[in-house]
């Protein structure tokens, strides 16, 4: 009776041991068919109990047979789930044992296990120490395997943070390019716009010194134009009076050839005038239209002296009171050079413009025995280059600005005198549009002197 | 009558030769030619009181016209002689203010150009007779 009982510890012992193993391989999840059957495992204990006591058969092996059963049965799930490493260990731990039970059980009462008792004693303890050990293992693997879950999902968090992030900031480099693209073009229309509102402020530099030569051209124009008209008006009579010599019966040969003589001249002058007044229009033209950029075959001396009237009779058209001696020393040795006549006749003009407004100011100071001077200098150099210089005695740059005086809109005239673009104009012209240089010296209070180097 | 033409234009010399040229070789008239305001000054100086008329552009580089006038008056202000040359202007520019300054300052008569020559030898021939 007290043997039999047993077997209901047993049962107890199963129970306990299925409730760690569930817990221990996660049964419930893993298996979840065999975790059920498992909740049945104590029927066959009790079976074997109320069985035996019906049958009143009673052996001190029943409890032995019952945990094999056990054993085996819960050896089922720890083979289907070898792929897991504690689970696996905890099979290697529990085969020995198992076998070990299987066959003492057999040999229960033979005389071999009387003989090797103490063997068998020793024996078992092994594997039963094999068993635990194994336990202990399968627990640290399991610990280690936990851990290394748990660093893995650390992982993947940390992982999938990352690619929330990494789209987040590719949102926002999304947009930040949509936003710097749409600023790429407004800057592109914003510079389109300044270089036509550029060519329009070159247009309007060239038209404002336009306007500034009206009055200079006038005055040329009518120069030439009165000696046409006086020059053929005159001929006239001397055509009247060579008619009347002819009649004469006491004809002069002396009288008519001299009236010949300057008929001839008379013919000679009135075309020179006349080109003089059409390469004045045709310098105006020129002057207004848009550069063609077209190199031409140019004397500079012609060009220069052209621009140089033209500069000082349209200041004097606007101020009655200015005058200024002009001296020019044109070197006739001085070929023609491959130039844009219309852009460096702007230059010239430019600076003649300059030069007269610096002697101007410096008459209106008042300084006794002051004598307003510009003169022009043309000279080949020995390499072949040209060499231009517009000097005048007015009252040079100060110090502070004469680096500026070559950027666009700097001007020290008062506000509407000056664009401020015709010396960065200048520059640009001769530097970039011929490969000269355009220099300047200056001393304030004393004049400046502008220096053009143009290659040949 | 000696007259001193004054004008930056070389022209003006065959021109006025030509046009006075009966007046000239009945020895009515003679002219001699400055290029300058200075030069039309140093000839005077150096032939005083023989100029009779100056007849002046205005606009010339240098000393201008007017300022050639202004200098002449002031010499030649004070009576008694050497009596002042009339002086004449001749400009390209017939604006009302050039006119008024240069009457203002002593200016005989201002002619506009292109110079009409017909009423320039009638005012030089009764110039001329006033003279004699």
């Amino acid at each position: 009776m007290k043997l039999n009982a047993d077997v209901l510890l047993s049962v107890l012992i199963a129970l306990f041991i299925v409730r760690g193993l569930r817990k221990f391989l996660d049964l419930p999840t893993r298996l979840p068919h065999l975790n059920r059957l498992l909740g049945w495992l104590w029927i066959p204990g009790l079976l074997l109990f109320i069985g035996s006591r019906a049958i009143g058969w009673e052996s001190d092996q029943l409890d032995e047979v019952y945990m094999l059963f056990v054993l085996v049965v819960l050896a089922l799930p720890l083979f289907l789930l070898r792929d897991y490493r504690p689970a696996r260990t905890l099979l290697i731990g529990l085969v020995p044992y198992v076998l070990f039970s299987a066959v003492e059980l057999l040999l229960a009462d033979t005389q071999l296990v009387q003989d090797y008792d103490e063997a068998f004693d020793t024996s078992k303890g092994f594997s039963f120490i094999w068993m635990f050990t194994s336990l202990f293992i399968a627990r640290s693997q399991k610990r280690h395997l936990e851990k290394e879950r748990l660093e893995r999902e650390e992982e993947e968090k940390a992982r999938q943070l990352m690619a929330t992030q990494k789209a987040e900031l590719e949102r926002l480099v999304a947009e930040r390019t949509a936003i710097l693209t749409q600023q790429a073009e407004e800057l592109r229309e914003a510079l389109t716009e300044l270089k036509t509102t550029q060519t329009q402020l070159i247009q309007a530099e060239k038209m404002a010194s336009l306007g500034e030569l009206t009055a200079g051209i006038a005055h040329e124009i009518q120069n030439p134009l009165n000696f046409v008209t006086n020059f053929s008006d005159v001929s006239a009579e001397l055509i009247t009076e060579l008619e009347e010599e002819q009649r004469n019966p006491n004809r002069d040969p002396e009288l008519e050839a001299e009236l010949l003589g300057d008929l001839k001249q008379n013919l000679l002058k009135i075309n020179h005038h006349g080109q003089r007044a059409a390469s004045i229009v045709r310098g105006m033209l020129e002057h207004s239209r848009a550069s063609t950029g077209e190199r031409q075959s140019t004397n500079l001396n012609t060009l220069a002296d052209e621009y140089l009237r033209l500069a000082y009779h349209g200041l004097r058209a606007k101020d009655k009171t200015f005058n200024a001696t002009l001296t020019t020393h044109f070197d006739p040795n001085l070929g023609s050079i491959e130039v844009v006549s219309q852009d460096v006749g702007r230059v010239l003009l430019n600076l003649f413009t300059n030069a007269f407004y610096a002697v101007q100011k410096r008459k209106e100071l008042g300084q006794p025995g002051y004598v307003p001077t510009v003169t022009v200098t043309t000279k080949p150099l020995p390499d072949g280059d040209v060499e231009v210089r517009v000097r005048d005695n007015g009252t040079g740059i100060p110090r502070a600005v004469v680096d500026k005086i070559f950027q666009p809109f700097f001007t020290t005239k008062p506000t509407g005198e000056g664009t401020g673009l015709g010396l960065s104009l200048s520059y640009d012209i001769i530097t970039k549009g011929h490969g000269g240089t355009l220099l300047v010296e200056t001393q304030e209070g004393q004049g400046t002197e502008f220096i053009i180097t143009l290659p040949a | 009558m000696k007259i001193l033409v004054v004008d930056d234009e070389a022209d003006v010399r065959t021109l006025f030769e030509q046009r006075f040229r009966r007046e000239i070789r009945s020895g009515l008239f003679s002219f001699s030619f400055a290029y300058s305001g200075e030069e039309a000054l140093d000839y005077l100086h150096a032939h005083a009181s023989e100029v009779v008329l100056i007849l002046s552009d205005i606009n010339m580089p240098g000393m201008s016209g007017l300022e050639l006038l202004r200098q002449i008056k002031q010499e030649y202000a004070a009576p008694p002689p050497p009596p002042s040359p009339q002086v004449m202007m001749i400009t390209a520019y017939g604006d009302a203010e050039s006119r008024e300054q240069a009457l203002q300052l002593g200016a005989f008569d201002f002619l506009t150009k292109p110079v009409d020559f017909a009423a320039l030898k009638d005012k030089l021939l009764t110039l001329a007779s006033h003279e004699n």
